[in-house]
């Protein structure tokens, strides 16, 4: 398949089942709702070394959020249940309750209920107050700046994370102008986290490695500097650069709407832009259960 | 569908309990069965139609017409369904209410709501001492769901209250939120003496300076995050809960009863 000159390989990403959840920040101006979100969601580029994958989804408008002022609409994936609420407790302690004029609500109404606020109020040491508004309970957690209000629980539900594709692009600025093209559009999926830095990886992985300690390493075949010395390169002499975007979403739809957005944004710059393929990191099935082919998603 | 009406004949001079006719009691039943079922009065029992015209047959909206204050314990226990009482209701309206709502067109007796556990009781008119509050001899008060008054409520509302909310339009009266464990009182109009008194937690919102016990202390004024959120939850409802007008999220605090805990909360509107 080719689109306005970029080859899509027919190949597909691997992903694999992830637990998922949603918060929501608020704070007195978006300035500091987008900082605490920030540090909500630093260090979470991978579950290999992060522990947890996080990112941004979306800026809330005061209308959409619980307290009518202006939010920031963030989501965090783990592999398992317990590993996704404590990142999100220990995350939510550190980097929301600590930011000025915060507060913090649950983003998934259903699934099953992991605390957000609820083991936090201890913080409030005997002084927290709770409400129940509207069968949800808050905790009022004293603070030097007035109040942190925190809502109780969230919902966690299962979701999918690591769909990915590479842009293969004739120079470094190209692969990067493009995956940024992409990202911008893939922003406005709902619903979807790009969660490395810009939404965009250099460092693609292959699973193992010749250090015994490492689980993933460099992956070769699409490293550019590489193409006559390692023995499996997936490159033609004329790319330069290759650059990954992984998302992870909450159902394999979204990931899907997610992948087709991107990619079209790519595809749109086109090989007069130095865009040569699209790819994708897969596995040979063997990592995850969720296969999405580029061929038939851009179809 | 026609709602079940119980229409009043004459008034009694005795007191009526009213507890078998909820929803879910007269589900299965037949008019004829509902006809015959008997009602405490005074020391006599009754049969319904004999203080009743019966009619309709949608049993989960129930019509109370002629209601006067010595029909007591309407909705009690009410487990599902709808009660409109048309004129006054008699003492321990909605007790013990665990699901569905009842409306009163005119006033309620008293310890009207008390010890609800879910639901909605509205109360168009004037509400009598102990509203929501516990039993006397029982350790907690409403445990949920909310009490509207469109009037005024007499003494010790809330007493020993635990969870729920319960909104007046008008003014409460002495020892108004006494002995509250938890949960929220919020009064438009005003309050008498010794408010809060005994309180251990939850909070007691006014729209007017209260006259206060010394064992509150002041904690200055601040701009609450929750307000907002506790105002929203009003919106449905037919009053000035529901104006965006009367809600405000700047407060002066005072924590009480410091003869208590003292992790309870009465918060006055800062007017700007």
């Amino acid at each position: 398949m080719i689109i306005n000159g970029v080859t899509i390989d027919a190949t597909f990403a691997e992903a694999f089942p992830m637990k998922g959840t949603r918060a929501i920040i608020t704070a007195q101006n978006e300035k500091w709702a987008m900082i605490a979100a920030q540090a909500m969601t630093g260090f979470a580029t991978s579950v290999i070394a992060c522990g947890c994958e996080a990112g941004i989804e979306r800026v809330l408008t005061p209308d959409e959020t619980p307290d009518g002022r202006p939010g920031v609409a963030i989501m965090i994936f783990a592999m398992g249940g317990k590993g996704l609420a404590k990142q999100l407790e220990t995350r939510a302690g550190q980097c929301v309750l600590t930011s000025p004029t915060s507060a913090l609500f649950a983003g998934i109404d259903g699934g099953i209920r992991i605390p957000l606020g609820k083991n936090l109020r201890y913080f409030g040491d005997g002084f927290q107050t709770s409400k129940v508004i509207s069968g949800k309970r808050y905790w009022r957690i004293p603070v030097m700046d007035g109040e942190f209000l925190a809502e109780a629980t969230t919902g966690q539900v299962d979701a999918i994370g690591g769909g990915n594709f590479l842009v293969l692009a004739q120079s470094q600025p190209q692969a990067l102008a493009a995956c940024e093209a992409a990202i911008e559009e893939m922003k406005k999926i709902p619903n979807v986290i790009m969660p490395f830095p810009g939404g965009v990886v250099r460092s693609g992985s292959k699973v193992g490695s010749k250090y015994k300690t490492l689980g993933a390493s460099t992956n070769d075949a699409f490293c550019p500097t590489l193409k006559g010395s390692t023995k499996k390169t997936d490159l033609s002499p004329d790319i330069e650069s290759v650059m990954e975007i992984v998302i992870d979403g909450l159902t394999k739809n979204d990931i899907d709407k997610a992948m087709r957005v991107g990619i079209q944004a790519v595809c749109d710059l086109g090989s007069e832009n130095g865009i040569m393929r699209i790819s994708a990191g897969n596995y040979g099935g063997k990592l995850g259960p969720f296969h999405f082919h580029l061929q038939e998603i851009m179809a | 569908m026609s709602a079940l009406t119980f229409t009043l004949k004459t008034r009694p001079d005795q007191r009526v309990d009213m507890s078998p006719l909820v929803c879910h009691s007269l589900e299965k039943l037949e008019l004829t069965d509902i006809a015959a079922l008997k009602l405490q009065c005074g020391k006599r029992k009754v049969r319904v139609d004999e203080l009743f015209t019966i009619s309709g047959y949608d049993n989960k909206h129930i019509i109370i017409k002629n209601s006067f204050a010595k029909l007591d314990y309407i909705g009690k226990d009410l487990d599902g369904g709808m009660i409109y009482v048309e004129g006054d209701a008699g003492a321990y309206c909605g007790m013990g209410m665990k699901k569905g709502a009842i409306k009163v067109f005119g006033n309620a007796g008293i310890y009207a709501g008390c010890e609800m556990k879910k639901g909605q009781l509205e109360i168009e008119g004037n509400v009598g001492d102990f509203l929501g509050g516990a039993l006397a001899g029982n350790k907690m008060g409403l445990k949920g769901g909310l009490i509207l008054v469109k009037g005024n409520a007499g003494d010790r509302v809330g007493d020993h209250l635990r969870r729920g909310t319960i909104l007046i339009e008008g003014s409460a009266g002495d020892y108004c939120g006494s002995r509250m464990i938890a949960g929220t009182i919020a009064v438009m109009g005003y309050t008498g003496k010794f408010l809060g008194h005994g309180m251990r937690r939850g909070t007691i919102l006014l729209w007017n300076e209260p006259k206060l016990s010394a064992s509150f202390n002041d904690c200055g004024s601040h701009t609450l995050a929750f307000l907002p959120m506790l105002f929203n939850s009003f919106s449905q409802l037919h009053s000035p809960f529901a104006n965006n007008e009367n809600a405000f999220n700047r407060v002066q605090r005072y924590a009480g009863d410091m003869s208590e805990i003292g992790r309870g909360e009465i918060l006055v509107r800062i007017v700007n």
